[in-house]
């Protein structure tokens, strides 16, 4: 009921040629982050591009806060705050300054030192653009977006070129925006960052969507994995693990499984009637990483079949 | 209150919408006039190069001009100098610069609309333009002496006209310029057509019939006519007409400046870039 962005069966294509995005359906609700990854060209940012009104799409639609963002920009911009992948400033300006004529241009700004404090620049607010990092440029470029106010937050790869430290502040920030009702549309190469952040994500792969859920149920379908080495060469052979698969070079060994718990079990049985010692000892679900990787191989094969046919 | 005026947008087209268009605006045109301030290349074009012009063509004489005075030569030169230098070249250079900054891209996901984009950027050009031609008509007024205009509103319209012509024709011109360097050489050919063939240094009537056929029609030419006309009584076909008859002989060069106004704003949307090409 409560979404606050639809976007259903949404096509770009360009020169009437090339197909960007081939039918892209999700929504966003209310006061959620969902983020959106993909492999370079994916078809992310055309994706975006439609939902910030930038771009009429060449087929299906996008509403944002119930409006047309395109054909209703007016009623539409107001409400929302977006930080593009690639953005610029004046570099004669400074920080201050530019962010007093961004505030301008807004319908109720937020007081312009509110904003570069909540990205950790007012330090930095008499210092020309020209002269700022790549990591403070994104944070001013953050600070703008979130300098109206929005309802609806557009971060296309908001921590690219941050340092460590930089990166943890965006994220507690983007938290606390959360806690206050903000709703977050995210694109990140990160996937430890969509795994922090994301309650609910897509993974897009030549124009479409090819998983969508939340972390756990994209990672769920994926194998999980217990790793170790055998000290002795002359241990005794594994016992038989129903189910899964063993790769056991001799000494190291990776046993994928989708019963993680039942497997773990059988293995550190066996290793303590044997008394093996197993180093470097390791168990752990999926990560969205594998997912994403996963998906990235996968496809690769259909194309060449979509492509044969 | 905040709530209201985040949830209840202006209706389009009430004052209400124009005043927040013009809020927009002016708050775009502040942060350009720093920049021009900042950019001492763009200040000297603009500040130092028109009067320069003035000076030097006033000192060499100009009286090829009949029927005119040489203070309204000067003034008519010093509007054309104006228009081609602190609106055409200067926005050609501010539009490319901009764009290549990712600042245009940038300023079109807020809630400026395009044309407040394009019109913020051009304003502290076009209050440079205005403040050089009221300053060097009171200083030729003082040195040389000037007569009193013959039709002032002909003028004005001519000089209006002359501005919105340039600014699109500025915006149209940013497509076949890759970056500010390059500027110099792709404003080139409009300012040395209009220079030579529009009026400015020489009369259109005097240009052989075939050539002055063609300069009647430049984007310039008109301005130059509405000038003459408005301040000398000087109809395009060199005649000399009072304030009646000069409504009349404004016809055509209104027509030729609103077409261009016309071609101007459908390049520009044809054409315009918002972003460095990919």
């Amino acid at each position: 009921m409560d979404d606050v962005i639809e976007v259903s069966e949404l096509r770009r294509s360009y020169g009437g040629e090339f197909d960007a995005v081939r039918g892209v359906t999700f929504s966003v609700r209310r006061g959620e982050l969902f983020a959106l990854l993909g492999t370079n060209g994916a078809g992310k940012t055309s994706t975006l591009e439609v939902i910030e009104g930038l771009a009429p799409p060449s087929g299906g639609g996008a509403r944002v806060l119930g409006h047309d963002p395109y054909r209703e920009r007016a009623s539409v911009r107001p409400r929302i705050g977006v930080m593009l992948q690639q953005g610029g400033f004046p570099g004669d300006l400074t920080v201050r300054e530019t962010a007093a004529m961004w505030a301008g241009t807004l319908s109720a700004p937020r007081p312009v030192a509110d904003a570069l404090e909540m990205v950790v620049l007012d330090a930095r607010a008499d210092v020309a653009v020209k002269q700022l990092s790549g990591g403070e440029r994104r944070r001013l470029d953050l600070a703008m977006a979130l300098l109206g106010r929005p309802e609806v937050l557009f971060l296309d790869e908001p921590t690219t070129g941050l340092d460590p430290e930089s990166r943890r502040n965006t994220w507690t920030l983007v938290r606390r925006l959360l806690d206050d009702g903000t709703t977050v549309l995210l694109t990140t190469h990160y996937l430890d960052e969509a795994e922090e952040l994301a309650d609910r994500l897509a993974i897009m792969h030549h124009g479409r969507i090819v998983r969508t859920g939340t972390v756990a149920e994209v990672v769920a379908a994926q194998p999980s994995t217990i790793t170790f080495e055998r000290d002795a060469p002359g241990a005794p052979p594994l016992p038989e693990l129903p189910g899964a698969l063993v790769v056991d070079d001799g000494r190291a060994v990776t046993v994928h499984t989708d019963t993680l718990q039942e497997t773990l079990t059988d293995v550190m049985l066996w290793a303590r009637h044997h008394e093996v010692v197993l180093d470097q000892l390791s168990a752990r679900t999926a990560s969205l990483e594998q997912a994403f990787l996963a998906v990235a191989s996968e496809n690769t094969s259909e194309l060449a079949e979509e492509a044969a046919a | 209150m905040s709530e209201l005026t985040t949830t209840a947008a202006p209706p389009a087209g009430g004052p209400a919408a124009w005043m927040a268009s013009a809020r927009r605006a002016r708050a775009l045109a502040g942060a350009e006039l720093r920049l021009l301030w900042r950019n001492r290349t763009a200040m000297f074009t603009a500040l130092a190069l028109p009067i320069a012009m003035v000076a030097l063509l006033g000192n060499i004489g100009v009286d090829q001009y009949t029927g005119m005075g040489v203070g309204t030569v000067l003034v008519t030169i010093m509007i054309g100098f104006v228009l081609l230098f602190v609106v055409y070249y200067n926005l050609v250079t501010a539009y490319v610069a901009r764009r290549e900054e990712l600042v245009l891209k940038r300023l079109r996901v807020g809630e400026a609309t395009d044309a407040e984009i394009l019109a913020g950027t051009a304003l502290p050009s076009l209050a440079v333009a205005f403040a050089q031609i009221v300053l060097v008509t009171a200083g030729v007024a003082i040195v040389v002496g000037i007569e009193a205009p013959v039709n002032v509103l002909l003028a004005l319209l001519g000089f209006v006209l002359g501005v919105v012509v340039f600014v699109l024709l500025a915006g149209a011109s940013t497509a076949f310029t890759r970056n500010v360097e390059m500027a110099q050489v792709s404003t080139l050919p409009v300012l040395m057509v209009c220079m030579v063939l529009s009026g400015m240094l020489t009369p259109v009537h005097e240009l052989p019939d075939w050539l002055a056929d063609v300069a009647r029609f430049l984007p310039m030419t008109p301005v130059i006519d509405l000038t003459n006309l408005g301040l000398a009584g000087l109809a395009p076909d060199g005649t000399s007409v009072d304030f009646a008859e000069s409504f009349g002989a404004a016809a055509l060069p209104t027509a030729v400046a609103i077409g261009w106004i016309v071609v101007g704003a459908w390049a520009l949307r044809r054409w315009f870039r918002w972003e460095p090409r990919g």
